[in-house]
């Protein structure tokens, strides 16, 4: 008996993890749709959701519940597999990054030595499920949105890449752990000063990879209706959704343990480990939120123009000159 | 354990990639692809090798498929699609397969597992890790044949420009 528990009790402490990171996580996602909301209402001289529950806290647990009861609609002529499956891929891509980010030294749940490589390789694939969905519903909009996110998340995911590598570079690993370690042990503490450009180019890029405003043209409102998520209803569109919170947390998390120290802060916090690693993660969310309601929306050409013409060459620039410093210094 | 995951790896690969090759429908023909990919990098995490596995969903399946997409979306298929075949000449292709099957056969049964070469032994690999090691292998003794890689992509790029402004040119 004692021999199977010692067989199992490493699976299952795992799974219990997972579980704890994935309810603390939606957690956080379903509030985060809260947040956004309230600091919008607030940035535009407006209340923000205040009915349900005190002070609207409720207001996420409501919308889900509603989403939950709606009524299911597939449109005539639409891809039916694939439209079932693009925003079960769209999350589950997003969402499995986070098994990779640290929390805190003693909690990752896959301490993988290329975890930056996962990360990127998992958002690459995330955009499937925009891709496929704008194609599968039969609709135009649906399919211009599509069109318009490949092309953007293709042309921003070189920049993102690239603008890791000076970090990669500076820590001289790929493991987001080792990453956090060797920063702490730097002379700035973290890497968005020395990487400053890089931690520039990460954050514009993560935004147009999440879809978010500015940079939100597969869903422009005003051309497209709601781009590729047009034809979802009920609970699916929840899902795109979901998988759009996701990506926001989850790239806000890569950028606060490349660039801004991750789990270490000035001075440890007793009984909280993780406080510094979420008030950076909530820093950065704020400052999504803040973005969204400021800047208005590029242009297409702008948008792929500010990609190729601007960001890429910043992080080859950025590379080059980590580079040498890395020789020199 | 480890063949039972390989004979399905192998099997889901061969099937993938068929499945491609005989999808009618372009996009499904791309998806297959994708499932194949993906079942390749598992091939390559179950080598050991997960820096080629990352690599392998970030590049084949999250760059080059993506933009195989867009190319489909953006051409018609209408018309391909009502082919009874794309080629007439596709029964020499079976005299290929049987060819590539000997070259296969021969090739298979006087294997022999290559010795360590280089700084690319096990311990190594186990010690420092694999980009750091692919990096420099890469970059100090085959950086000629990577050079010269670039400049052929580079070459295509350039051509595929060059293409497209031709076709504005006429049409003005």
């Amino acid at each position: 008996m004692e021999g199977i528990l010692k067989a199992v009790l490493p699976g299952l402490i795992l799974v219990g993890e997972a579980l704890v990171l994935l309810v603390v996580a939606l957690l956080h996602v379903a509030y985060t749709t809260y947040a956004e909301r309230k600091v919008i209402g607030r940035m535009q001289q407006r209340l923000g959701p205040n009915r349900v529950g005190p002070r609207g806290l409720l207001q996420p647990i409501a919308d889900v519940l509603k989403l939950l009861t709606k009524e299911d609609i597939v449109p005539l002529g639409a891809e039916k597999g694939l439209f079932y499956l693009a925003p079960f891929i769209s999350l589950v891509a997003g969402a499995t990054s986070l098994a990779v980010i640290p929390v805190w030294e003693k909690f990752v749940l896959a301490n993988v030595n290329v975890g930056l490589l996962v990360v990127l390789a998992l958002s690459s694939l995330s955009s499937y499920g925009v891709i496929l969905s704008g194609w599968a519903s039969n609709s135009r909009y649906a399919f211009l949105g599509g069109l318009r996110a490949s092309a953007q998340v293709v042309s921003y995911e070189v920049a993102m890449a690239l603008s890791l590598v000076g970090v990669i570079l500076l820590a001289g690993s790929m493991n987001l752990a080792e990453i956090v370690k060797a920063q702490a042990a730097s002379p700035f503490k973290v890497y968005a000063i020395p990487q400053i450009v890089g931690f520039f180019v990460f954050m514009v890029s993560a935004i147009a990879e999440t879809n978010r405003v500015p940079f939100d043209l597969p869903e422009a409102e005003t051309e497209l209706v709601a781009g590729y998520f047009v034809e979802y209803s009920g609970i699916r569109f929840g899902l795109f959704y979901l998988a759009e919170y996701f990506g926001m947390v989850v790239m806000s998390a890569v950028a606060v343990t490349c660039f801004l120290g991750g789990w270490s802060g000035p001075f440890e916090v007793p009984g909280l480990p993780f406080f510094w690693f979420l008030l950076k993660l909530y820093a950065l969310l704020f400052l999504y939120i803040w973005v969204r309601a400021t800047l208005p929306r590029y242009r297409y050409d702008q948008l792929m123009g500010l990609g190729w013409k601007i960001l890429i060459p910043l992080s080859l620039l950025n590379i080059l000159i980590t580079g040498l410093i890395k020789l020199w210094v | 354990m480890e063949k039972v995951l390989f004979g399905y790896l192998a099997f889901a690969i061969l099937a993938s990639a068929l499945l491609v090759v005989l999808s009618r429908h372009a996009v499904k023909a791309v998806l297959w692809g994708l499932v194949m990919f993906l079942h390749q990098a598992v091939l390559f995490l179950t080598l050991q090798a997960e820096f080629l596995a990352a690599i392998q969903i970030l590049v084949y399946a999250g760059a080059v498929l993506v933009l195989f997409l867009f190319v489909i979306y953006l051409i018609n298929l209408r018309e391909e699609l009502k082919w009874p075949k794309f080629l007439a000449t596709y029964p020499l292709a079976f005299l290929v397969i049987f060819f590539f099957l000997v070259l296969a056969g021969a090739g298979i049964s006087g294997f022999t597992p290559a010795p360590a070469k280089g700084i690319l032994s096990t311990q190594a690999l186990l010690s420092r890790g694999h980009a750091r090691l692919l990096g420099e292998h890469l970059f100090r003794e085959h950086i000629l044949a990577f050079e010269a890689a670039g400049v052929l992509l580079l070459v295509a790029v350039l051509g595929a420009v060059v293409l497209v402004r031709r076709i504005r040119e006429e049409e003005r």
